[in-house]
């Protein structure tokens, strides 16, 4: 009897370690399923899709998948992370079935592993300073003596920083480097940094916990979104009908809300 | 059965008849945790294309890493051992489930992201000590000093426990002994305790070092992600990770660095003199 418990104990203890090894992803990743699934009966049985979006698509996509699972009766998962983390995680055989990046570079590291991306919007970079902007950041020009974070370079919110700061000839050591635009957001609006390179998109969605400082528009301070279909994905139809939406004009409308440009 | 067995030949020798006591299923359960634990470990350095890993591994990135875990550990488990040893004495003289003992040990179950958290509410520019630091020109969080700290945070119950139970286990007979002779207590401190205790010391300083050396989640939120100046080894292998597969190969270098250490920290931490008096 004491036997058979101890036995059974230990079956379970490898139930879990079994558990354990199925693949996670990083500890950075926020996993939201959209609002509220309402079970709509729809004709074809609908499957949970799941979206590996960029971090600065995190307010946008949320509101976009409970639209689209209110339309469809669809289920949409959504995994925000910078994107070169969703690409790695996408190589290590992730289950996506969409993938939007905030930059061309990183849905080409994704190479064959995605299928046929099309841009779908665009931000642009700019200054954050915690509210009261303790440092008197007034320009780009006041970063090197501010506390700056930006984001790491295979980050697109890096890549573009990097470029920004090259071409406005300013050399800048950052206090450290994020994988993720959020991530640079909170070091920011907590005031341990005292300026950040996030984008606008980002600013607004902070409201006034943050200040904004634009950057020049005559730097490349700009960035084309694209999205495209997971070739792994055992849901393309799914998975299509959601790009679609995220293309349709009631897509676009709650992207260009947040700030982003068509 | 096997025990009557064992009990009937009373010359067998003792390592054979305490494996007779062990069930047939607790051996196949035992196999399963020794693959759990060893394979990983294996994969990595069996997955690797050496050439990369050589080249990663002597990369900018991969050598500052290397340089400032280790730079950094070694003062964390320093400081563990000055602040660690009278903890460890002053913990041992006490009753063993104290309040005390339980707050000194709270780091050693508290998940790395929430002591990070912790430290930076209570040391950050905006935390609870912040505005007082900021007085002396002192702003901790994105420096050297935040990444120490942050080890120095997770490392130190490792040490205290080790030593801690050192102390238990001697006793203070010699300690009185001493006293009775007319040694000081510090002076009985430095040349009885510390000497008894040595063993200990030496294996809580390879596991305060071992903790120190792999912290990511504390170093991630309270000390920042800057090649140099707080980008220890953990946190170059989940920037290179992160990379979208382009810097894969240094994050396995860093990673088969830290192996051959952690194997290494491991033997300082369990090696047993042949003549102890222990």
């Amino acid at each position: 009897m004491k036997h058979r418990l101890v036995a059974a104990v230990a079956v379970a203890a490898l139930a879990t370690l079994a558990g354990c090894t199925t693949p996670t992803t990083s500890p950075s990743t926020n996993t939201q399923t959209a609002a509220d699934s309402q079970t709509a009966p729809v004709a074809q049985a609908p499957a949970e899709i799941t979206v590996f979006a960029a971090a600065s698509l995190t307010e946008t996509f949320t509101i976009i998948a409970a639209d689209f699972e209110a339309a469809t009766g669809g289920h949409v998962k959504l995994v925000f992370d910078g994107s070169s983390s969703l690409v790695t995680q996408i190589k290590e055989g992730a289950p996506a079935d969409i993938f939007a990046s905030a930059d061309q570079t990183n849905m080409d590291k994704a190479g064959d592993l995605v299928t046929s991306p099309v841009v779908f919007t665009s931000n642009k970079l700019t200054i954050v300073t915690p509210a009261d902007n303790p440092a008197g950041v007034t320009s780009i020009a006041d970063l090197p003596k501010a506390d700056t974070v930006i984001c790491a370079a295979a980050v697109p919110c890096g890549a573009i920083a990097a470029k920004v700061l090259a071409a406005s000839g300013i050399s800048l050591t950052p206090v450290s480097e994020e994988q993720s635009v959020k991530a640079v957001l909170t070091k920011v609006q907590m005031g341990e940094a005292e300026a950040g390179l996030v984008y606008s998109t980002d600013a607004k969605a902070a409201g006034d916990k943050v200040k904004e400082i634009p950057l020049p528009t005559d730097l490349p301070i700009g960035t084309a979104y694209p999205i495209a279909l997971v070739a792994a994905s055992a849901h393309t139809d799914q998975a299509q009908a959601f790009i679609d939406y995220v293309l349709s004009a009631a897509g676009q409308s709650v992207l260009e809300a947040a700030g982003f440009q068509a | 059965m096997s025990t009557t067995a064992a009990r009937a030949d009373g010359h067998m020798p003792r390592t054979t008849r305490s494996a007779s006591t062990v069930p047939p299923w607790a051996l196949v359960l035992c196999a399963c945790s020794l693959v759990m634990l060893v394979a990983p470990v294996l994969a990595l350095t069996g997955q690797s294309d050496w050439e990369q890993v050589w080249a990663a591994a002597r990369s900018r990135v991969a050598v500052r890493a290397l340089v400032l875990s280790f730079e950094t550990s070694a003062l964390a488990a320093l400081i563990c051992a000055l602040l660690g040893i009278p903890a460890s004495l002053a913990l041992a003289r006490r009753p063993r489930q104290s309040v005390l003992h339980g707050l000194i040990l709270l780091p050693l179950v508290l998940p790395p992201m929430v002591s990070g958290l912790a430290l930076l509410t209570l040391l950050g520019k905006r935390g609870l000590l912040g505005p007082a630091l900021g007085g002396f020109g002192i702003s901790l969080p994105f420096t050297t000093a935040a990444v120490v700290i942050a080890q120095v945070f997770v490392g130190l119950p490792f040490l205290v426990l080790n030593v801690e139970s050192a102390l238990r286990a001697h006793g203070q007979t010699y300690e009185w002994a001493a006293a009775g002779l007319g040694s000081s207590p510090t002076r009985t401190f430095f040349r009885i305790t510390i000497p008894l205790v040595s063993p200990a010391l030496r294996s809580g300083l390879a596991l305060c070092f071992a903790r120190a050396l792999g912290e990511f989640g504390a170093t991630a939120l309270f000390a920042g992600n800057m090649p140099g100046v707080t980008q220890t080894m953990p946190l170059a292998i989940y920037t290179a990770f992160n990379g979208g597969g382009d810097s894969l190969g240094t994050a396995v270098a860093l990673a088969l660095e830290l192996v051959i250490v952690a194997i290494i920290l491991m033997a300082v931490a369990t090696w047993k003199p042949r003549h102890t008096h222990a």
